[in-house]
Formats: structure tokens, C-alpha cells, sequence
């Protein structure tokens, strides 16, 4: 007996483990883009902008009750030292390398002062101009919201094994059904309700034919899409288009200041004075990442979407487990649509997601599949888009065209799936039909 | 609890899997069904763990019929399955692992794990049946020996009266299959029934109380474990067998492949290949021997250009391939049979003509310019599938409905169809049944008889045992001897255990003594 | 739960010798054959379709406010709605009696005109996204590689002159280009970095239109003159000749897809590098272990594919328009989705699936004219159609019919980890 009983630490696989230097060659061109973006920070934007002037960041809305000083920073000095920060980045990278732990760390500060230095540049192109910075981040937060939803709804599926390309449809109907029944109804309420069953209604299609008739997942999302697309742009054009105060006009949120919360410099403004729909979500990203890791439910969907053989063999229904998922899915996926229509107070457009249903996917491979590393890429790429609008108001030194900006967004998506991302490990069973029992 | 199975039968279309097959499994005992690859054994225990519903036939618990209509029923009702590819979720706990479907979750609705009772009773099953597993351990992270012991405790943890393991010993190191062993008989002796399925005809003579032995389907016989392997290899595969492969000594020339200093890292850090050196003579076969999952695969992907080295130099008739492409080294003369034929193979939904030339189509005399000469294709698929008795209604037949012995003769055919320097096998013969088993084992003799050398890479050591000219030993990515054939297979198993070249052969010349009961 | 094969042998073995002709026929016509289940599709759409029109239709909609007290005049005027639509459809693709005779013979021929027109650049970019299919990969870009050849093509076409035939020829080799550059961004991205093409080509679109829309404002690019978002003209030269006298509006533009479909389909199955791409599509690690370069391949895969929906692009600038909007891709990238998929990825299939879905957009502009009906609806259609074929056992369950379950339609899914 006691040869079996053998310490629980040897038991553990014991192939010697060395730590990684990335190749040579790799370090090199990593550290040469480093080196290049950190000297277009020091020329183009440090030495390129004019001198003397300030750049402002004002941090608090009008009115507040406990104010916090504008940041104020010369701006072509600042631009200069993020710039050779970069740079320093970069040469290290080639001389010494980092461990990959440090590269991203390194990698997300380069961006930032990328951002930052760009930013003062662009504040010097008329003087006096200030940036509202908290604004920025408001701003920030609130193109997040379809992002964060429509990523959580990606997440939801994709852990079952479901590859959900359809996001993009379940938004745009659930923005659709929510302007609709909203307006029909004069009650917001009712709108939203509708969003989300529009929403729950596509990830039945989407379940059943991924499930039920094993359709290759990809193209199935991209013809749902489709198929949305046309249905609403259809109903659009018979209904709306003809009579937009009976049928498109959908009532707004009120926004919420939470008590004692709302206060908080910063913070407060920014998270605690939101509507309806933005506190659901930030309930949702609590109760779905610690459901997904500490309860039964979160178990039994990470077992089907990495090994679903194995959770049929201890009795666990694997098809039933992925519908729900997809389904629910869809339910959050609607609310993102409702965001867009409802919650901005907006009617409804043909195509009015505009892609933001695929840029939620992307922020769940960006994520690597975790409900917190999807937020805070889809945060990310809610900042790019809110960047762009910010931009085109305050002008910059040299103009660039309003059309450039506003590809911003999707430049940074390509960015992070292929640059940033790296090959990235998707549950086991992602994409891959059961066709067991 | 007597489990009994009377008249099963189960059909795939016109396949009869499983052909009225009868089973009588006493509390208490251990009970073998042997049999080769193919002969039903994995679908009866499907049938039983109730994954498959039986076309006819029953099952009967204490002499009472019982249907399942899937695994739920037949755990609940004691029965528990070790599946031979593990049911295990590698990115999960062993304690995790050991809780899906069972879960414990502390006291309200949300169903919140309860994690601490998890481990507390992965600990206890642990500590009754004396099988260490570690439940906070991620299952990736562990062995394969210990792998299995967590997927016996998840079985033991549902109350399982009747254990049954399919194929349990195909990863194990001999060591491990004596632990394995002790395993069961302790089981046993506390009142568990185990059905323990195999082809290998040594374990089964070494555990076994009952032995039932399936052919095609049906049961052909219940011979005595005492009986001699020749007898019970002649009941499996219904004809008497030679349980050796003939061959002629080796008559090895000048070195073909010149391995030096091969150290292999991969993207975690983990060393997988650390530091192999060997060479390879014309006209011999040079088996690589070792548990899976010690390097070899990564010394063979190596070797073919799949995987790049971190260090060291790869010489084919002194020629340095080790930055060639893949492409350049099948052309320099290299063929590869990979170990996973439907994965890296062969295209499953092209044609067998199409996979034939896989690897060629691209030269004489099947391109023409930019285009492929479709006839020459035709007339090659006709030569092969002639030569290598491969049977498929037609050339064109899809590669996916072969049978896998067929399909790793379409493989091999397309290697030997090319004159070669190196031949690279790995598991060549695994999943295969007898005759196409003896049929491989013929084809590669038959190369290095042409002066080919030989690289052969297997899990199996009887096949190592019979095919081998010089025998290495891989563990921990090292290889830790280098033997020539006529070597113990006790020597080479302590070796495959990790043990030096020194003490595995003095211990291997010493008679091996732990077969008894 | 056994899937009954058992069942399935029994019920297929015929009780008669030999099956008469009629039965043999009745047998095939309720089997899952592709053709059978494509005309089904077709008609399971239609249906949809008029339910969607009957309860979107106003005076349908009227009347069914007092369906109680008569029914009749509901469904009377949701059947007229739904037979309007459809018969518009047909007018506007196949043959229009009600101007087929007030011109020369020509006239008649107009709405089969219109559809050919519409299918060249649907069979062009069809072509390119079921030839990125084969090679296993999701080409959704074709959208942004139509707008780029367009660029490319339109540009040479009006800022540059040369004579009769080498203009338009250079023009069309401009538009190659620029569709196989821009679709060789995102293959060269999956190759070197694995992003997955999907969200790159997607991506690229909206790029592309962002892209055309500040072309739109540059001044070498644009119509002088105007204040509209619209480009200069393409010169005469340039432009790809009317196939036949006018009316009739399809152009050379349709001989090119012919002959783009017949290049597709040596290439898959007769060529060297056609079999690489089958091969690397349906298996890229024995195409590996067969010593083929996966990561080239996917390159060369989308650089051809985005070679044809630039072909597409100069189908548009060079022949059915004679300058850029911002709608010069009309629908034509995603529309060629679903042509692709229709046509199972096959080129021929897919010749007549974008004269298919070339009928339907032409028609769908009449019934757009003529009735009340949006020509979405032809978009709704389309997607319909697909989903069902996509999912023959749907299919099959609808209408009742036999046959084993058909899997060959169906690509083995692949992940974002392949």
C-alpha cells in the first residue's frame, strides 16, 4: 500500500521546464516596430506639434460636487518622452528581450503612451483647445456597452462549443424588435423585453441548425446575418420607412444616479450615473464570470465545450447544455441590440450595427474566452470608436479626414486578432458538432 | 452484483458489431474479453454502459433485466467505465474532473460547487482502494499512469459495482501495468466485478479469473487463463498464428541517418526532446521503444521537417536536411507514416486514388506542367491497390469509408511506391487487426531487405521485439539505452521505466517474477 | 436513442424486382438528391416569403383589423399582395408582357437581359468566395475586394487613355489587382499571425467603404463639377462592350464570368495547385505531412479569390455603370455568400446559382417599382433558400422524404483553432 501512497508533488509530470526566450528573430522585429512607432511619437507627434502650448484634460463634468482638477501637461514635451519611452521599449527588446509576461505588459503601456502622445498632439492644432477626458472615458463606456453584451453572448456560446457568428444579427434584431415594440407600446420596458427575445429567437435558429442539423457553424452565422439584414431592412421599408412616429420613434432610458456612488470623482460620473440597461450588464459580467468557474452550470458548459464525449459519458446532456447556452446567448445579445435603440434614445437604421456584432467576437478571442478578458478588450474597441468621434471634433494639426478616423475601430480589430493576439487557444470543442448520442 | 449479458446484438447497417453475444460476469471476479481490433468488444460495453440501445438481446443486474437509456442509468445502477481514450478534461482538476456530472454544490439553489467536499472525497475513495491520485493537480499536468487512476476513483466514486476498463494497458509502462494490476486484484477482492478488456494476450494470462474470447462479433470460446498464448492468439484471430515475424538478419551498410545532439523545447517551456543522438545504417530497422509521450513523437516530426529542433543536426547521407522543407525531404528520399493516419495521413474526403499520390503529385509522372495527369493517377491507384491488396469497391472510393487497417495500407503503398533512403513508421500497426498487422510487419521487412533504413517508433513491444535489428529506449525525452535485438523484454520494460542501462540489465537478466496472483 | 439504420435497410429494399420508370422517378423525386432539395428550398422560401408579405402589407393589414366579421376580404387582399409580388418578380427577370411587345424584338428580351446583367458580377464573386471555401477558408470580404477592384479598375479607366482594346484590358488587369491585394492583406495575416479570415475580411470591408468614401471627396477622383459623391466617368474605351443592341444591357462583363468559371473548375480539378488548395482545405495536416505549405496556400487562395471579386468590381465599373458611388457594391459581396453556398462551392453550380439569384435582384427592382413590396424581400429569399439547403435533413423532415443523412454538403466545421 504505502509504495502507492507516493507524495502528491511527485505525482505531477516532471519533464524539465525552461523558460522560453522568444527567437531571435522575433525580438528583433518586435523591437524594431517599437523602435519605429516611438520615433513617429518623438517626430510626428512631439516635434511635429506646436510649442508651448498646453494640453488639457478635464477629468469631472460641470456641476460636480467634488471637483477634480483638470491634468494639464505641455504637450510637445510630454509627446517627446512617451515617444522615447517607446523607443527605450524597443531597443531593450532587441538588445535584451522581455520574458513574455513583461512583453505584454510592455506592449499595453506602449500603446497607451502611443495614445496619450497622440492626443496631446492633437489638442495643440488650435490653442486653447482642451480635451474633455472624462467625456472621452463616458464616452468610451457607453459604445462599449453594445460591445461588452454582444461579447458576453459570444463567450456564453462559445465555452459550450457553439462558434457564434451571428452576433451581429442578434443585435440588429434585438435593436430592431426593440424600436419596434417599444414605440408600439410607449414603454420602454416593453421594448427591451423584445429586444431580448428578438435576440433569444435568432439563437434558437442558430442552436437548432447548429445543434439539430449540424450545419457548419461559420457559414450558418454569416447567412443568419444575412437573413436578419433582410428581414429587417424588409420590415424597415414596409412599416418604418412609411410611418416612422407609429413604428420607429422608441422611448429612452432615464439615467440612474446611484446614490452616494454617483458621487465619486471619476469613477462616479463615469460607472454610477447610467441607465437601466448598463447596470443589467454590469450584473451580468458579475454573475456570468463567477458562474462560469464556481457553479455547476459554469462546469457542465466548460466540460461540453472542451471535451463534450466526456461530459456524455457521465450522463450530462450535451446538445441540451449547448441550446441553452446559445439561447441565453441570444437573450444577452438582444439586450446589446436594445442598447443601440432604446438605450441611446436612437431609431432604428437599416444596418445599424454596423459591425459592432463582429467586433464583439473578436473581443472574445482577443479575451481568450474569459467573460473579464472580453470586457476589457471590448472596453478597448470601445475606446477606439470613441476616440474617432472625439477626434473629429477637436481637429487636429494636420487634418486627417474624417474617414480615416472612422476606421479606427476596425483597424484596431484587425490589430488585436492578428498582432496583439498571437495564436490563442479556443475551447478544445469549439466550432465541433456532437454527434454523439 | 452479477452482471450477465444475454444474447446482444448490435447492427451498424449491414455490420454486425455485436452477434448474440453472451456474457456471464460473477461479483468478485475478474473477467477478460479478448480480442483483436475490430472484433465488437468496444461496442458490447457501449451497449452496456448504454450508449448504444442493442437491436436484441438483454441485460441482467442480480438476474433482474434492466434497460439503460444511457450512461446516467448504468452508473446509478453500478456500473463504471474506463474508456481506453480517457474521458478526462485536460484543462480541468482531478477533482473537477472526478465531479462533473455529480457535482457537489453547497446548500441553495444557484448550485455553487462545494469544491472542499469534492477533494475530501476524491481523498477518501483515494486512501480505500490505495489509488494516489492528486485532486487539485491539473489532469494535463499529470502522467498518464496517474491519469488513469483518476479516471478509476471518478468510476469508484459512483458506487460502481462492475468496472469496466477497456484496453486499460495501451499507455502504461510495465510498472505501471503491475500497478495496475495489483489495482484490480485489490478491487476485486473487495467485491467489485472487473471486465477487462484487451488484445494483449500476456495481461490477460496474468489477471484474469475467466477469459471469453470474441471473434467477429461473436464469442468463439471461453478458455482457461492457463492456456497457452498460442492457443488463445489461434482462438482470436481464428486461425493458428505465428506469433513471430520472420525475417533474415540484418545486413546493415553504410549510415543513412545521422541524428546529433536533436534538443527539442516546446512554446511552454517544457523540454521535450533534450539531447538525442543516434545513427541509422541502410538495411536495418532501428526501433525507437518508450511510453508514449516520452519525445518520440517529436524525434520523428523532427525528422520529417514538421517540428523544428531548438538544437542539434539532422544528416541524411551526410547531407544536413535539418532547414529543408518537408516537401524537399520527401524528395530527397525520406517516406512517413505518421502515427495518426486519419489525422495526418490521408485526406479523408479525397479519393484513394487521390491519396495515393498525396505526396507526389507534384513530379513525374503524375504532374504534366501545371496540370496532373488524371490517367496516371488512375493507372497508379490500379497498380496499389492491386499490390497492397487493398480492399475498396473502387479507386475512387473516399479514404474515410476504408476500414483502418486498409487506410494505413493506402499510406504505406504511398510511401514504398517511391524509391527511398529512410522510411519513418510510427505506430504502425496501431488499431489494426491481425492480418493487416502481419501484413505491415511483412511490407517493412521487406524494405530494409531493399536497403532502406528503417525507423520504426512503437508503443507495442512485441512489436519492437520482432521487428528491430537495435532497439533505443526513449524516456523523459532522453534516450536512456540503446540495445540490440535479442535484448529481455524485461530489460528494455525497466528501461522504458526510467531505470539506467546498467541496472535494467542486470535486473532484466534476473527472471521476472511478478506475474503471480 | 439509436439512430435506425436497421429501419432504413428494411424500408429501402424493394418488394418488386424491377421498379417501373414512373416509380423509379417517384423514388428519385423523394430522395435527399441536391436538385430536389434545392427546388424544395426554393419552394419553402417562397412560401416564407408570402407570409412575410401578407402580414407587412398595408391593405392585408386593414382588412384583417375586422377578419371577424369577413375573412374573405383578408386573405383576398393578402393573396393579391403576395401574387403581385411574385409575378413582378417574374416580369421583372424572365418576361414582361406588359412591354415585350411595344419595341423591337430586343424589347422582349429585356428582363432576361436584366438578369444576366445581374448575375455576372454575383457568378464573379460567387466564384471567389466558393473557391476560398474549397481551399477551407471563410472569405466574407468580398464586399471590400469588389470596392477596391472598382477603385483600381474605374481609376484606370478614367485617368488614363489608351486605345480601343488595351484600355479596357489594362483596366480589368487594374481591378484584379486591387481585389487580390486587398484579399491578400487578410491572407497574409492568417498565414503569418493565424488570424482567423473571417473577422479580418469582415474588418476590410468596412475599411473599403471608408476608403471610397474619402476617394469620393479627393479631387483627381471625383466628378468635377458636382457637389454628389460620385466619380469621374470611365472613358468609352474602357468600358466593356454591350453584348447585344439596346435595350439590352448585359455586357462582355458575362462572357468573362463564363470563362472565370471554367478557369475555376480546371483549376480545382485538373491543376497541380488546385489540388494543393482541396487538399489543404479539407485536411491541412496531411497536407503538411504531404509536405505542402498550408500558410502559402491560404495566401494564394485568397489572392485568387479576391482576383474574382475584383473581376467582379470591374463587371460593375466597366460594364453595367460607367462611374463609382458609394454603392457600387450593390449587396454584390454578401449576396455572393449566398450564391456560393447555393452552388456548393462548385463552379458550374455556382454559374447557375448567380443566374438564380441574378433573376431574383432583377425582378426585385419591378416588384419594387410596381407594387409595394421592398426589395428586401429578395434578400430574405435568398437567405432562406440557403439555410434550408444548408440543412437537408430540415429538409427532408418538411417534406417527408427518405434518404440516408446527407453529409457532403456539410464541411467538417472548423474552430479558431484551424
Amino acid at each position: 500500500m504505502s509504495a502507492v501512497q507516493a507524495q502528491e508533488s511527485d505525482l505531477v509530470e516532471s519533464h524539465e521546464v525552461v523558460e522560453v526566450a522568444a527567437s531571435q528573430r522575433s525580438r528583433i522585429v518586435s523591437g524594431a516596430v517599437l523602435v519605429v512607432v516611438g520615433l513617429l511619437c518623438v517626430f510626428g507627434f512631439g516635434l511635429g506639434s506646436h510649442a508651448g502650448y498646453d494640453a488639457t484634460f478635464h477629468l469631472s463634468p460641470p456641476g460636480a460636487s467634488i471637483t477634480v482638477p483638470a491634468l494639464v501637461a505641455p504637450a510637445r514635451i510630454v509627446s517627446i518622452a512617451l515617444g522615447a519611452l517607446v523607443v527605450a521599449f524597443g531597443v531593450w527588446r532587441i538588445a535584451r528581450g522581455f520574458s513574455r509576461r513583461t512583453m505584454r505588459w510592455v506592449v499595453g503601456v506602449s500603446i497607451a503612451a502611443v495614445v496619450f502622445s497622440f492626443l496631446c498632439w492633437s489638442l495643440t492644432g488650435t490653442k486653447g483647445t482642451s480635451l474633455d477626458l472624462l467625456g472621452l472615458l463616458q464616452q468610451t463606456i457607453f459604445l462599449a456597452v453594445p460591445l461588452i453584451l454582444g461579447a458576453l453572448a459570444g463567450v456564453l456560446c462559445e465555452r459550450s462549443g457553439v462558434i457564434n457568428v451571428a452576433i451581429e444579427g442578434q443585435m440588429l434584431g434585438g435593436a430592431f424588435a426593440g424600436a419596434l415594440l417599444g414605440t408600439i407600446a410607449h414603454n420602454a420596458g416593453v421594448g427591451i423585453i423584445a429586444a431580448m427575445v428578438a435576440g433569444g429567437l435568432i439563437g434558437v435558429l442558430l442552436a437548432v441548425f447548429a445543434i439539430k442539423y449540424v450545419v457548419n457553424q461559420v457559414v450558418l452565422g454569416v447567412v443568419i446575418n444575412l437573413l436578419v439584414l433582410g428581414l429587417t431592412g424588409y420590415v424597415y421599408d414596409a412599416l418604418m420607412a412609411r410611418d416612422q412616429n407609429t413604428y420607429n420613434t422608441p422611448p429612452g432610458l432615464h439615467a440612474i444616479n446611484i446614490p452616494g456612488l454617483a458621487d465619486i470623482p471619476i469613477l462616479g460620473p463615469l460607472l454610477f450615473q447610467q441607465n437601466a440597461i448598463v447596470y443589467a450588464m454590469y450584473v451580468l459580467i458579475i454573475v456570468i464570470d463567477v458562474a462560469l468557474f464556481r457553479s455547476r452550470w459554469g462546469l457542465r458548459t466548460r466540460a461540453v465545450g472542451e471535451h463534450p464525449k466526456a461530459a456524455d459519458t457521465v450522463a450530462i446532456n450535451v446538445r441540451r447544455t449547448r441550446f441553452i447556452n446559445v439561447v441565453v446567448g441570444g437573450l444577452v445579445a438582444g439586450l446589446g441590440g436594445a442598447s443601440l435603440t432604446i438605450g441611446s434614445a436612437l431609431p432604428f437604421g437599416k444596418s445599424m450595427t454596423n459591425g459592432k456584432g463582429f467586433i464583439a467576437l473578436a473581443a472574445v478571442i482577443f479575451g481568450r474566452w474569459s467573460p473579464r478578458g472580453a470586457v476589457g478588450a471590448a472596453l478597448l474597441f470601445g475606446f477606439a470608436d470613441a476616440l474617432q468621434n472625439v477626434l473629429s471634433f477637436i481637429g487636429t494639426p494636420v487634418a486627417i479626414p474624417s474617414q480615416f478616423l472612422s476606421m479606427l475601430p476596425y483597424l484596431a480589430t484587425i490589430l488585436a486578432v492578428a498582432g496583439l493576439v498571437g495564436r490563442v487557444r479556443a475551447p478544445a470543442a469549439d466550432g465541433e458538432p456532437y454527434v454523439g448520442r | 452484483m452479477k452482471l450477465e449479458l444475454r444474447g446482444i446484438t448490435k447492427r451498424f447497417g449491414s455490420l454486425v458489431a455485436n452477434d448474440h453475444i453472451d456474457l456471464v460476469v460473477e461479483p468478485g471476479e475478474i473477467h477478460a474479453l479478448l480480442g483483436e481490433n475490430g472484433a465488437g468488444k468496444s461496442t458490447l460495453m457501449n451497449v452496456l454502459y448504454g450508449l448504444y440501445e442493442p437491436d436484441d438481446g438483454e441485460i441482467l443486474l442480480d438476474d433482474v433485466p434492466v434497460r439503460f437509456a444511457g450512461p446516467g442509468e448504468a452508473m446509478a445502477a453500478g456500473i463504471g467505465m474506463v474508456h481506453q481514450h480517457f474521458m478526462l478534461i485536460p484543462v480541468f482538476t482531478v477533482a473537477e474532473n472526478v465531479m462533473l456530472g455529480h457535482e457537489e454544490t453547497k446548500a441553495g439553489p444557484l448550485g455553487w460547487l462545494d469544491r472542499r467536499a469534492a477533494r475530501r472525497k476524491v481523498s477518501e475513495v483515494s486512501r480505500r482502494y490505495g489509488l494516489a491520485v492528486p485532486p487539485d493537480a491539473l489532469v494535463a499536468d499529470l502522467p498518464v499512469g496517474v491519469q488513469q487512476r483518476a479516471e478509476i476513483v471518478k468510476a469508484l466514486t459512483r458506487d460502481a459495482k462492475v468496472l469496466v476498463l477497456d484496453e486499460p494497458t495501451a499507455v502504461l509502462t510495465p510498472r505501471e501495468i503491475d500497478d495496475l494490476m495489483a489495482v484490480m486484484r485489490r478491487l476485486r477482492d473487495a467485491g467489485t466485478s472487473i471486465v477487462f478488456i484487451s488484445h494483449k494476450l500476456k495481461e490477460v494470462k496474468a489477471v484474469a479469473d475467466k477469459v471469453t474470447v470474441i471473434r467477429r462479433g461473436k464469442v468463439v470460446g471461453q478458455p482457461s487463463p492457463s492456456a497457452s498464448e498460442q492457443e488463445l492468439a489461434s482462438l482470436m484471430v481464428g486461425r493458428p498464428v505465428k506469433l513471430t515475424v520472420e525475417k533474415e538478419p540484418a545486413k546493415p551498410a553504410d549510415v543513412v541517418l545521422d541524428v546529433e545532439g536533436l534538443r527539442v523545447v516546446d512554446p511552454t517551456g517544457v523540454v521535450q526532446v533534450d539531447g538525442v543522438s543516434f545513427q541509422v545504417r541502410a538495411g536495418e530497422i532501428y526501433a525507437i521503444a518508450g511510453v508514449q509521450g516520452n519525445g518520440q513523437t517529436e524525434v520523428t516530426e523532427c525528422l520529417l521537417g514538421l517540428e523544428t529542433p531548438t538544437e542539434g543536426t539532422i544528416r541524411v547521407h551526410g547531407r544536413n536536411v535539418s532547414d529543408a522543407s518537408v516537401h524537399d525531404r520527401l524528395r530527397l528520399g525520406i517516406g512517413y507514416v505518421p502515427e495518426d493516419r486519419l489525422h495526418d495521413g490521408l485526406v479523408g474526403s479525397f479519393s484513394v486514388a487521390e491519396n495515393l499520390v498525396l505526396d507526389m503529385y507534384d513530379r513525374e509522372p503524375f504532374a504534366k506542367g501545371v496540370a496532373i495527369d488524371l490517367r496516371a493517377v488512375a493507372a497508379n491507384a490500379a497498380m496499389r491497390i492491386d499490390e497492397f491488396d487493398v480492399r475498396t469497391p473502387d479507386a475512387e472510393a473516399l479514404a474515410s469509408t476504408l476500414s483502418g487497417g486498409n487506410q494505413q495500407k493506402v499510406v504505406l503503398a504511398r510511401e514504398l511506391s517511391r524509391p527511398l533512403k529512410l522510411l519513418v513508421v510510427a505506430q504502425p500497426t496501431r488499431g489494426l487487426d491481425v492480418g493487416s498487422m502481419e501484413f505491415v510487419h511483412r511490407r517493412i521487412v521487406s524494405e530494409r531487405d531493399k536497403g532502406t533504413a528503417v525507423v520504426l517508433v512503437s508503443t507495442e513491444l512485441d512489436e519492437v521485439l520482432g521487428l528491430a535489428d537495435r532497439i533505443a529506449v526513449m524516456y523523459r525525452g532522453r534516450i536512456v539505452g540503446e540495445v540490440p535485438a535479442g535484448t529481455s523484454a524485461d530489460e528494455i520494460g525497466l528501461l522504458m521505466a526510467g531505470s539506467t542501462s546498467q541496472e535494467a540489465a542486470v535486473t532484466g537478466a534476473a527472471p521476472h517474477g511478478a506475474s503471480n496472483e | 436513442m439509436s439512430d435506425a439504420p436497421v429501419a432504413e435497410v428494411a424500408a429501402s429494399e424493394p418488394k418488386h424486382t424491377a421498379p417501373s420508370r414512373a416509380r423509379r422517378t417517384a423514388l428519385w423525386l423523394r430522395s435527399t438528391h441536391p436538385v430536389v432539395v434545392t427546388v424544395l428550398a426554393f419552394v419553402a422560401s417562397i412560401i416564407v416569403g408570402g407570409i412575410l408579405i401578407f402580414i407587412t402589407d398595408t391593405p392585408t393589414r386593414k382588412a384583417a383589423k375586422y377578419f371577424f366579421s369577413s375573412p374573405g376580404d383578408t386573405f383576398s387582399r393578402g393573396w393579391h399582395a403576395v401574387s403581385q409580388a411574385y409575378v413582378a418578380l417574374f416580369e421583372g427577370s424572365i418576361f414582361d408582357p406588359h412591354t415585350a411587345f411595344h419595341g423591337s424584338f430586343w424589347h422582349a428580351l429585356s428582363p432576361l437581359s436584366e438578369t444576366l446583367l445581374n448575375a455576372t458580377p454575383l457568378i464573379l464573386a460567387g466564384l471567389a468566395v466558393g473557391l476560398a471555401f474549397r481551399a477551407g477558408l471563410f472569405n466574407i470580404g468580398a464586399q471590400g475586394q469588389l470596392i477596391i477592384g472598382a477603385v483600381f479598375a474605374g481609376y484606370v479607366g478614367f485617368a488614363w487613355h489608351l486605345p480601343v482594346v488595351l484600355h479596357v484590358i489594362v483596366a480589368l488587369v487594374a481591378g484584379i489587382i486591387g481585389g487580390a491585394l486587398w484579399a491578400g492583406i487578410a491572407g497574409w495575416l492568417k498565414a503569418r499571425t493565424g488570424a482567423h479570415e473571417v473577422i479580418t475580411t469582415i474588418m476590410l470591408n468596412y475599411v473599403a467603404v471608408a476608403l471610397l468614401g474619402y476617394l469620393l471627396t479627393e479631387n483627381g477622383f471625383k466628378r468635377s463639377g458636382s457637389n454628389q459623391a460620385i466619380s469621374r466617368i470611365v472613358d468609352g474605351n474602357a468600358r466593356l462592350p454591350k453584348l447585344f443592341p439596346a435595350p439590352l444591357r448585359v455586357h462582355a462583363g458575362l462572357i468573362i464570368a463564363l470563362l472565370a468559371a471554367a478557369g475555376v473548375a480546371w483549376l480545382l480539378n485538373r491543376s497541380r495547385l488546385g489540388f494543393q488548395l482541396r487538399a489543404v482545405g479539407a485536411n491541412q495536416f496531411a497536407a503538411r505531412t504531404a509536405g505542402m505549405d498550408v500558410g502559402r496556400n491560404y495566401i494564394v487562395s485568397l489572392v485568387l479569390s479576391g482576383a474574382l471579386a475584383g473581376l467582379a468590381g470591374c463587371s460593375q465599373i466597366l460594364g453595367t455603370n460607367s462611374s463609382i458611388t458609394g454603392d457600387i457594391d450593390a449587396g454584390i459581396g454578401f449576396t455572393a455568400i449566398t450564391v456560393a453556398l447555393l452552388g456548393r462551392a462548385q463552379p458550374w453550380p455556382t454559374v447557375l446559382a448567380g443566374l438564380l439569384f441574378g433573376a431574383f435582384q432583377a425582378g426585385g427592382v419591378t416588384m419594387q417599382s410596381r407594387t409595394t413590396t421592398p426589395i428586401d424581400l429578395v434578400n430574405v429569399l435568398q437567405s432562406i433558400i440557403v439555410l434550408f439547403i444548408a440543412a437537408p435533413a430540415l429538409i427532408r423532415a418538411l417534406f417527408r422524404l427518405r434518404g440516408a443523412a446527407d453529409t457532403s454538403g456539410q464541411q467538417l466545421a472548423k474552430g479558431w483553432n484551424g
